[in-house]
């Protein structure tokens, strides 16, 4: 365990001790009330998905073009990070928008898109389970098309219409909004990188006690 | 022919050669189909009538449960002799292989939706014939798009355990941009009024889908496939 993750660690948990009450502090939005302060961890959790989304398929090129094997244990910590997140923001999601449209589900461009690239994660982490040796490169490919995929799922699917606020809103936010907002995106980017960092340490470990393993059988 | 097409072609070849001689997986999917056809029948006709604008759904989910069966049954008989392995060793463009795979089962799928259609036109009171060219069009661009994806992750999944559940796990949240668009188009060719331009934004939106994905999957086979 390094110096610096022991730092972001207490840095995160201090800031996630903070987080509620500067979102308590917040000012009521005029028509929505409370319900909309569930977009304070709905919103930095949607866009850790993303990044978690984006540094799985960026991880998976390099192991599957550059042949880097342990770029794979990186695959499998944002993969799972993106099954984490996602999940976070397909349930705060809903109950916001039960609020706000009446509804739980709508079929929207981004409520679909983000479902698909969910369950594309689902997908890789019950292959990555059940798939036997040599899923490490079929889940890279699975989650390299995942990527090219969201752009598809976006366009043909806003092609019905659009519900969800745009991401326009978040620079127009009043300044006693914005900065609890700001605040929650730092700390799950934090931790982000805690758990992202973590988990690869994991799997790097679970390398090389097998590595040991096999180099004691050979003697 | 260049050295590419060749080998592409020798696949294909031998693929319908062992298809002609066993008609293993034509029959098997196309009965499949026709069962997926008849089973939506059953819950959608209510009072000798179908309900209205289902057709376009119910022809494209047939095409995607008998194209997955199709590809899990190809790839299975190359693993069952283990011949998918000497394909790899053949001094060939590994990309060359993909396409000849493709083309095969592009081809197969074709023969089933020749039946498929008719069918799905007869049971559901859907015009098929009014619209017979944009329709095709609309299939074939799906049916590729499908296959693409479907057939790279068949062969990945060769030597994968529990293979036949994971591929359509793979797969259907892959397609869905194929489903959705599949369908819409269809659904705009169905109406009593035909509406084309709709129709050809899907097509258009289903072709850029197909290059994109083939030529990432073509792009993919060479390294997933290597030991």
């Amino acid at each position: 365990m390094t110096r610096s993750m022991t730092v972001m660690m207490g840095l995160a948990a201090g800031m996630f001790a903070v987080a509620p009450f500067m979102i308590d502090a917040a000012p009521y939005e005029a028509t929505m009330g409370l319900v909309y302060k569930i977009y304070f961890f709905h919103m930095p959790s949607a866009w850790m998905f993303l990044t978690a989304a984006v540094t799985a398929g960026v991880a998976s090129f390099r192991l599957l073009f550059l042949k880097r094997p342990r770029a794979d244990h990186w695959v499998i910590a944002a993969a799972e990070l993106a099954v984490l997140f996602g999940a976070f923001t397909l349930v705060t999601g809903p109950l916001w928008a039960r609020k706000a449209w009446g509804v739980w589900w709508v079929w929207d461009a981004r409520l679909t898109s983000s479902l698909m690239l969910f369950l594309i994660f689902v997908a890789y982490s019950l292959l990555r389970k059940y798939g036997g040796p040599g899923s490490d490169k079929l889940g890279a490919g699975l989650a390299l098309f995942g990527m090219a995929n969201v752009p598809f799922i976006y366009v043909s699917v806003n092609y019905w219409r659009t519900f969800h606020p745009p991401t326009s809103v978040v620079p127009t936010l009043p300044v006693e909004m914005g900065i609890p907002l700001w605040f929650c995106v730092v700390a799950f980017t934090l931790l982000f990188v805690i758990l992202l960092r973590l988990r690869a340490r994991l799997e790097h470990q679970r390398e090389r006690l097998e590595a040991l393993y096999l180099a004691e059988d050979d003697i | 022919m260049s050295g590419f097409a060749r080998v592409a072609w020798q696949v294909m070849r031998k693929d319908m050669t062992v298809e002609v001689r066993s008609l293993e997986i034509v029959s098997t999917t196309l009965f499949f189909a026709v069962t997926v056809v008849l089973m939506f029948s059953f819950g959608l006709v209510v009072d000798g009538r179908p309900a209205d604008n289902v057709a376009p759904a119910i022809l494209w989910v047939a095409i995607a449960f008998s194209g997955t069966l199709a590809l899990g049954r190809t790839f299975e008989r190359e693993r069952q002799n283990d011949t998918l392995r000497a394909l790899m060793l053949a001094p060939a463009d590994r990309p060359a292989l993909y396409v000849g795979k493709l083309a095969g089962i592009l081809l197969l799928l074709g023969l089933v939706e020749i039946i498929l259609v008719p069918l799905v036109g007869l049971l559901f009171n859907a015009p098929v014939f009014a619209q017979a060219l944009p329709l095709a069009l609309l299939l074939g661009a799906g049916t590729i798009g499908f296959c693409a994806v479907g057939t790279l992750f068949a062969a990945m999944l060769v030597r994968a355990r529990s293979r036949d559940v994971l591929l359509p796990i793979m797969l259907y949240p892959m397609t869905v941009p194929v489903m959705i668009a599949g369908v819409r188009g269809t659904a705009a060719l169905f109406q009593t009024t035909p509406d084309p331009a709709v129709a050809q934004f899907w097509l258009s939106l289903l072709v850029a889908f197909d290059v994109v994905f083939v030529v990432l999957a073509l792009w993919t086979f060479e390294p997933v496939m290597t030991d």
